[in-house]
This record gives structure tokens, sequence and C-alpha cells, in this order.
């Protein structure tokens, strides 16, 4: 009976509450309170490490570079470290935006023939490309990091972005393959009726409407490239070219083994705000990002 | 322009469907910049980590000669070896179990599509843009008794976030909650949006009440979700690494060491042996295949039956 209420109560379809609408406009309020209170509380709990690390790294603590008043400077402190914040954000702007832009071209080009075209190993590689997902992160980070070193490309920030865009493969292939595949045939046959090549159709006709897909391919790579730790610490030594999530936990344990908490925090603040920025604008790409994976499993 | 030449000949013949050969050729251009990554970057490594894992192969002098159980043999009697395996598989269970649970809690608390319960699903899913080293460092301050928020509260009790054993598990579990709930509530709104309304409506009529619906419908429906959820909750969490290399640095007392940690620094912090860490990798990913095969077999045999 309670259950049936509340579910009424807390349903927003009509045809569930019809008839039962004026009876819950004072029981149902007190009936919901606790509702009220606990999801609420819930929410506090997930947002509260995020806004006191915000406040925290713009106010005063002794210990850190923010002592007297409101201020920036733990940020100032921030930007002094070692080659300097703003070395370490180009190094991540630059490797995020080029395993951005490679995952892009290479998952759109790959997607369109996995999609439009059958040719003899496409079903074998598409296999190997979502195999990459089964493999241990680790397990193909210590091969790789003798292989770059050999190319003359570990330690380098370009070699750094082809490998996160080798992990960024499966997902942002299978992706832009669904999103080719959900594009009706007629449209790039009778583009090239009139005469476009494949690459025109595929140019003109079928990136306009595959482009949901690739702001959805875009965005992952994006904060996957940006907030990936692992790939650097292993394959960049040169302190100068580490990238922001590295730089930011080498904080730590700098000055005779007193961590710069205030400046951690700086740290986290600077790492964190464009991937919130980018999740807000783009929820609605990121929540569809999650939803192709789950449906097809 | 390298398409527009390839297709030219064909025109006349078939204008709309070109010639089958052509078309292949064409597949196969677009698909190699996906064949060579995968080939280069990830067959090739694949490969080579096979072969590093038979060889002698120090960090700084590479190849230097075939040894094959030796490496495997070194790399289980480790003396990290068995707590590391044991540690992972604690906090897998661990992290899987609060995952899947809160993920789905959180879920059937958001389901109807509100303007609060959309504010609250934001809210849920905020952390998991974060990076999980981000995370991590942020709940390293979160945690620290100096800078931490809950430090004079945690000294009063005499306790502190990661200074035992239990405490830090405990609390790296919590980041991981934090990091990750909103991600397993995503994926089980989308498996509830799969089961139709009328099926509810059904049960409703039938006078289910709301556990029995819970037990006897939604569950059961749900079982690809889950069993999705569970396959990703522990390969993820097999592969712990960030967390503890950044929040708990394997501490107190080398409690938290996970296996990819192991390999970490086997490989990169003082033995400097490729060929160890290699055999680990190894192992790592013929279990890591095992898992999941016994999990997607485990998950899909009512529906055979």
């Amino acid at each position: 009976m309670t259950a049936q209420l509340s579910r009424a109560a807390a349903s927003a379809s009509p045809s569930r509450s019809t008839g039962r609408a004026p009876a819950t406009s004072v029981a149902g309020l007190v009936l919901r309170t606790p509702y009220w209170v606990f999801t609420g509380g819930l929410a506090v709990i997930f947002l509260y490490p995020l806004v006191w690390t915000a406040v925290a790294s713009v106010s005063p603590h002794p210990g850190t570079s923010q002592v007297d008043g409101w201020g920036f400077g733990n940020y100032r402190a921030l930007a002094d470290y070692q080659a300097g914040i703003w070395q370490y954000l180009a190094n991540s702007a630059f490797v995020s935006l080029l395993t951005v832009a490679l995952t892009l071209v290479v998952s759109t080009l790959g997607g369109y023939a996995f999609a439009r075209f059958s040719f003899p190993g496409r079903d074998a590689l598409f296999l190997v490309t979502l195999a990459i997902l089964m493999v241990p992160y680790a397990t193909l980070l210590i091969p790789l990091y003798v292989l770059l070193t050999q190319v003359g490309l570990q330690n380098s920030l370009v070699g750094l972005a082809l490998v996160l865009t080798m992990f960024q493969l499966p997902f942002s292939t299978f992706m832009m393959r669904i999103s080719f595949e959900a594009v009706p045939r007629e449209l790039d046959e009778a583009a090239m009726v009139d005469g476009c090549s494949t690459f025109t159709a595929l140019r003109r006709v079928l990136l306009p409407a595959v482009k949901p897909g690739l702001i959805t391919v875009g965005l992952f790579a994006f904060l996957a490239a940006w907030n990936d730790f692992m790939a650097p610490l292993i394959l960049i030594n040169d302190s100068d070219r580490m990238t922001l999530p590295l730089a930011v936990s080498n904080l730590r344990g700098q000055v005779q083994g007193v961590v710069d908490y205030g400046a951690t925090e700086a740290g986290v603040v600077v790492l964190a705000l464009p991937c919130i920025v980018l999740f807000l604008l783009l929820q609605r790409h990121y929540v569809r990002g999650f939803m192709s994976g789950a449906l097809k499993g | 322009m390298t398409s527009s030449t390839l297709t030219g000949p064909a025109a006349p013949a078939a204008p709309v469907r070109h010639r089958p050969v052509g078309r292949a050729l064409q597949g196969w251009l677009y698909a190699t910049p996906t064949a060579a990554f995968v080939g280069v970057l990830f067959v090739l490594p694949l490969l080579l980590v096979m072969l590093m894992s038979a060889s002698r192969w120090p960090l700084l002098s590479g190849y230097q000669g075939w040894n094959l159980p030796a490496n495997y043999s070194r790399a289980v009697s480790n003396r990290f070896f068995v707590d590391s395996v044991v540690f992972t598989v604690k906090y897998t269970v661990l992290a899987t179990v609060l995952l899947i649970a809160l993920g789905l809690g959180l879920a059937l608390l958001v389901q109807e599509s509100t303007r609060w319960k959309g504010l609250l699903r934001t809210a849920f899913l905020v952390p998991s843009a974060l990076g999980l080293a981000s995370a991590s460092l942020l709940f390293y301050v979160l945690y620290s008794p100096f800078a931490g928020p809950f430090a004079p509260i945690m000294e009063r009790m005499g306790a502190t976030f990661l200074g035992t054993p239990d405490a830090a598990l405990w609390s790296t579990l919590f980041l991981i909650v934090w990091r990750y709930a909103g991600f397993y509530m995503l994926l089980m709104l989308v498996g509830l949006q799969a089961v139709p309304a009328d099926v509810y409506e059904a049960a409703r009529i039938d006078g289910a009440g709301r556990w029995q619906t819970f037990r006897h419908i939604t569950l059961p429906l749900l079982r690809p979700t889950l069993a999705l959820c569970t396959v990703l909750c522990v390969t993820g969490s097999l592969l712990a690494f960030e967390q503890f290399y950044i929040l708990t640095k394997g501490g107190p007392d080398n409690s938290t060491i996970s296996v990819v940690q192991l390999i970490y620094t086997v490989a990169f912090q003082g033995q400097n042996d490729l060929g160890v860490a290699a055999a680990l990798s190894v192992l790592v990913l013929g279990v890591l295949v095992l898992v999941n095969v016994l999990q997607i077999r485990a998950f899909s045999r009512p529906e055979e039956r």
C-alpha cells in the first residue's frame, strides 16, 4: 500500500497517478521528506569532494603557498613547479588534441569501411580491433616501451598520442561503424549515382549524418587522453615532456618529502575543470557513448 | 582522390553497384589506417610480450637470449606475488559487489525523468568525467591528516584514512565507488529502459508488491546488463593501478600492492627486469581471458537452456 503510494508519488507518469493526485498533495509532501533528504544527501556526497577541493585551492591554509587570506597562491606555486604548469598544460593539450584528431580520422575511415564495404578479412580485423579491450593496459605498455624505443618514439609526445589512439580504437571504431550503419544506404548510393566517388560521398553526404557519433568519439578520446596516467608514466622520461596528471602526481613528495597539498589541490582543479566543463556541455553525447556499448553488450 | 580513380573504370558498366573487386579494394583502403594501428601497436606488441616473457630482457640492455621457464618461475616466486594476487582478488570482489549494488540502487532511484532526478543523475555522473588519476590525487588530499577537511575529526577519534591496511582498502573503495557509481548507474538505466512498461503494468494488476516486482521481473530482465557490468567491473578491478600507485602507494606495509602495480615495479622501479614483468603480464592476460570467458558463460547459461 505505502509502496504503491510512494511509487505513484515518485513517478511523474500521469497514467499511474491518475485519481490519486489530489490525495497526495499534503500527505505526499510529508511522506516524501525522507526521500528529499536522502537523495539530497547522496548528491552532496558526490559533489562535496569536488567543491571542497575547488574552495580549498584558493582558501588560506598553513603549510601551503596560500597562508594569508584567499587568493591564487597555490596556483602560482603550481605555475613555478619544475618546467611550469604552462609547459605541462601545453604537453597535455598537444597529446589530447593529436589523439582526438587521429582517433577521428582512423575510426571514421575504418567505421565507413566496416559499415559499407565487404572485403576479405573484414570481420577478422574488426574482431582484432575489439580484442584490444580484452588485453590489460600494462601487458601492452611494456612491449610498446621497447618498440617505441627502437623507432625513436619513446619519450615522445607523438609516440604517446599514437599509443593512446590505438587504445581508443575499439570504442571509436565500434561507435563509428554503428553510426554509419544507422544511415540509410540510399543516401550515399544516390550521391554515387550523381557521380560522386565513395570518398566524396563520405565527406559530403555521410559525415554530416554521423556528426553525433563523431562528437561522442571525440569527447571520449579527449577525456581518455587528457586523463591517462599509466601510458605517460611508462613512456615519458623527461620531466619537461610530462603530461599534466603525471606532473601533478610528481608534485607530491618534492621538497624534502613535504607534500605541497595546496599546489596539489590547484593541480586537481586544473586537471578536472576541462573534463567537467566538457561533460556538462556534451552530457547527451557522453550518455550516448555508454548506451551504444551497453545495448550491444 | 585515390578512390575516384578506382571507381572511374567501373562507372560505365555498373553506375551504382560497383565491381565487387573494386569495392573490396576500396574497403581495404579505408580500413588500412585501422589495420596499421592495430597491427603495429597491438598485434606486434602482443607477440613481443610473449617473446619477452621467454627471454632475459633487462630494461636497459634489451634481449639477452632465451630462458623460457625462468621468468615465469621468478615472477611467481617474487616476494610480493602471492600477497598482490590475494589483495587484488579481495579488492575486485569488494569493488564489484559495491559498484553493482550501488549502481543498480542509484539507477532505481533516478529512473523516472523528472527535473530533480535529472539533476541527481548529473550529480552522480560528474565524478566519472574525472580521470582516475585526478580522482586519486583529489582523495589523496581529502584523506590527508594535514590538509584534509576531516583531519581534526579523525585526529580526535585517533583514526586515519590510510594508516592501516583495512582503512586503506576501504578508503580506496570509497574513492572507486565515488568515481564509478554514476557510470554503472548509467549502464543500469539503459538496461532498465529496455524493460517494457507494460510488463510492470501487468505485474501491478496481478497485485505484485514492489519487492516482488523487483525480484521476479526487474532482476531477471536486467540479466544482460548485470552481466555486462560485472564483466566490466571485474576486468577493471583486476587491473587496478592508479588508485594504489597514487593514493596508497602500495602501503601501509606493502598491504595494498595490486598485480599491475607489481608489474610496473618489477619493470621500472628497482629490479628493471622487463622479462619478468612480461611474464607477469602474460599471466594476467591469461587470467583475464579465462575470467571473461567463464563470466560470459555463467551469465548466458539460463537463456540457452
